[in-house]
């Protein structure tokens, strides 16, 4: 099941808006990732190293105090958490990587946001060998230094990007003109379903193994697909990666959580499919925030990885067209699941990962009791024990002072 | 199709000259001091003015002219105020100059295609650059160009395939852009060895004129370019002259270069 309408489009979204120096690279790409999905042997490959290095599958967990406490479906998360580097972006690293080596490309660059995705391509450059540099926001410098870190630890040299808002939408920029000089030894690992065709649709197989293998987990666990997926979407990729798997199913109900910020009235927030307008942003078209002459607004989310003001082509399309729920959590509402879930099921979520849990409840009731709501639980929280301590810790639960 | 840009090709050939498109940022350092700079490199001896009209995610350009986009937003440039203010201004003052404008394809969605097109060719635009519409989805906007009489110039790379630049190039309005270097804009030292060769053959199959463009700043690139294109195009280090010294700076780079293009 797919929803590409034409090759590169997803209903009016997708396509190549990049500069004539890039499309014969995005054509070999388009060529070389074709033939590697039509060879056993590369299929093959990055299953085994899923399997051997990533840890996969992760596994489909029951979150039995969660149901109680909500009161509604059972409900039950998909621990992306769990691969290797704590969160799904691997999955697409490594089949970017493999695919990198058998086009014969001697460095990698990746642009990133919350980090995961550099430490994701930083850890496959150093499994298979290859240079890295990421491109990071400079505020994401700031704020994310622990994955930082871990990128320099792994080899790969961190570049800060001083320009525009420091974000991830910057980083992307500085990354495409890098590869626009360095295109013919270079493979760029884009980390988001979005970018220039093939890029949206490579990374969605490569992150598909999420929900394939939600599928023979639920059918194991519960005997049944589940009636409700949740993810949080900010370029996309881990909500594309579970969610696609289920298109085809009618009766599974699809729902990404966008960032609402500081509100979505207040203007700082990351809700592209909720707020934004058709537009081209970073080589495709997709629904974007921007102003009326066209200039992209800065975006707001309290988590860098929904920091973006865009979003990948072919959710546009799902919200689009109604197969994807739309909605959205705050920044303070994603808190307040971060510590919800922490204490009621033992996991420390990312400050992604918390907007879908921020709409669990309402959706979880809605559904009822004896449904099966499914959270796809896209990264842990390591990373912004930061950023969330230094708003306070709320005190102790069962403990008398 | 417009005629003004194969008049001013057909003027400077006359002359036994190489056409000098000479490009700057709309808005820098505001609407209205950015009509000197257009005006001075017209009076420093410009054949075309392309005028760059601020996008927020640049991702065509170098620093130079990310520096320049940033300064125009803020002084408030937008596609709409650059067609009521500044174009109408550089039309009176340089009348015989065609005017293109350079931006990126989201400015052009956002005011709308047909639009964009109308509004344009009414205030005298002769044709449009944008560096992030490759051929393969650009068949609907060209359409609407053409029916309103604005050439889309399109780029060829220095990675473009030979079959792919001499389609490019057959189907070319106005005149072919031929990108000199794999990279952003902005000045280089060297220009690649193999760029004459390219444009050779781009030139060859190409119905229109053929200029480089990215990286060139001096006489003596000019001059080398200038048996194997029928112009050059120059672009940051006129965003820098103008920024760092005024118009008059600009205006004496474009006589620089110009000096180049004289066969």
């Amino acid at each position: 099941m797919t929803t590409e309408t034409t090759v590169g489009r997803f209903g009016r979204y997708g396509g190549r808006y990049v500069p004539e120096t890039l499309v014969p690279a995005l054509l070999e790409l388009e060529e070389a990732y074709a033939k590697a999905s039509a060879d056993s042997s590369f299929g093959e490959e990055v299953a085994r190293v899923l399997k051997e290095f990533v840890g996969r599958p992760t596994v489909l967990t029951p979150a039995r105090r969660l149901t109680e406490a909500w009161g509604g479906a059972h409900v039950w998360l998909k621990r992306e958490d769990l691969a290797h580097t704590g969160a799904h972006k691997i999955n697409n690293t490594v089949g970017q990587v493999l695919l990198a080596k058998r086009m014969g490309k001697k460095r990698i660059i990746a642009e990133t946001g919350a980090g995961q995705h550099g430490v994701a391509t930083a850890t496959a450059c150093a499994l298979f060998g290859l240079p890295c540099e990421v491109y990071m926001g400079a505020l994401d410098v700031e704020r994310q230094s622990l994955n930082v870190f871990r990128m320099r630890a792994l080899g790969a040299v961190v570049k800060p990007v001083e320009s525009g808002s420091r974000t991830l939408k910057d980083a992307m920029n500085e990354a495409m003109r890098t590869w626009v000089s360095q295109v013919s030894d270079t493979h760029y690992v884009i980390g988001s379903a979005a970018g220039p065709h093939p890029y949206p649709t490579v990374v969605r197989d490569f992150q598909s193994v999420i929900g394939k293998e939600l599928r023979t987990q639920a059918q194991a666990a519960f005997g049944k697909l589940p009636d409700a997926i949740i993810a949080c979407v900010g370029g996309g990729s881990n909500a594309i990666g579970v969610l696609h798997p289920f298109i085809g199913d009618k009766d599974v109900r699809l729902v990404g959580v966008e960032a609402a910020g500081h509100g979505l009235e207040s203007g700082q927030h990351g809700a592209s499919l909720t707020l934004g307008t058709e537009g081209v942003l970073h080589g495709s078209r997709s629904l974007v925030l921007q102003d009326e002459h066209g200039q992209i607004q800065e975006a707001h989310s309290i988590s860098a990885g929904l920091d973006y003001p865009g979003v990948g082509p072919e959710l546009a399309h799902l919200a689009k067209t109604g197969r994807m729920e739309v909605r959205t959590a705050t920044d303070d509402e994603a808190l307040a699941a971060f510590y919800e879930v922490a204490r009621t099921e033992g996991i420390l979520p990312a400050l992604e990962t918390s907007h879908a849990f921020a709409r669990g409840r309402e959706l979880a009731r809605d559904l009822g009791k004896g449904k099966y709501l499914v959270i796809n639980c896209s990264g842990r929280g390591d990373k912004d024990v930061a950023t969330i301590s230094a708003r306070g810790v709320p005190p102790p639960v069962g403990v008398k002072s | 199709m417009s005629g003004e840009i194969a008049q001013a090709f057909a003027k400077a050939k006359a002359r036994g000259e190489g056409v000098l498109v000479a490009y700057a940022m709309a808005g820098d350092p505001d609407l209205a001091r950015s009509v000197d700079v257009f005006a001075a490199l017209v009076e420093g001896g410009a054949d075309i003015v392309e005028i760059g009209v601020a996008f927020s995610d640049p991702i065509a350009d170098g620093p130079v002219i990310q520096a320049a986009s940033e300064r125009a937003l803020k002084a408030g440039s937008t596609l709409k105020r650059v067609l009521e203010e500044v174009v109408p201004e550089v039309r009176k003052r340089c009348p015989q100059t065609p005017l293109v404008i350079m931006t990126y394809v989201n400015v052009i969605m956002a005011m709308g295609e047909e639009r964009f097109a109308k509004l344009a060719r009414e205030r005298g635009v002769s044709g449009a650059i944008l560096p992030d519409l490759p051929p393969e989805e650009s068949a609907g906007l060209r359409a609407t160009f053409d029916a309103a009489g604005v050439d889309l110039i399109p780029l060829c790379a220095p990675t473009t395939p030979k079959a792919r630049a001499e389609a490019i190039a057959r189907d070319a309005r106005g005149f072919v852009y031929c990108v000199s270097v794999s990279g952003v804009t902005g000045m280089r030292a060297e220009l690649p060895a193999d760029l004459s060769q390219r444009l050779d053959v781009v030139r060859k199959a190409s119905p229109v004129p053929v200029v480089a463009g990215f990286g060139i700043s001096t006489t003596e690139q000019a001059r080398t370019l200038s048996a194997h294109a029928d112009g050059v195009v120059v672009g940051s280090a006129l965003v820098r002259a103008a920024n760092a010294d005024g118009p008059s700076a600009a205006k004496a780079l474009c006589a620089d270069i110009k000096r180049g293009l004289k066969r």
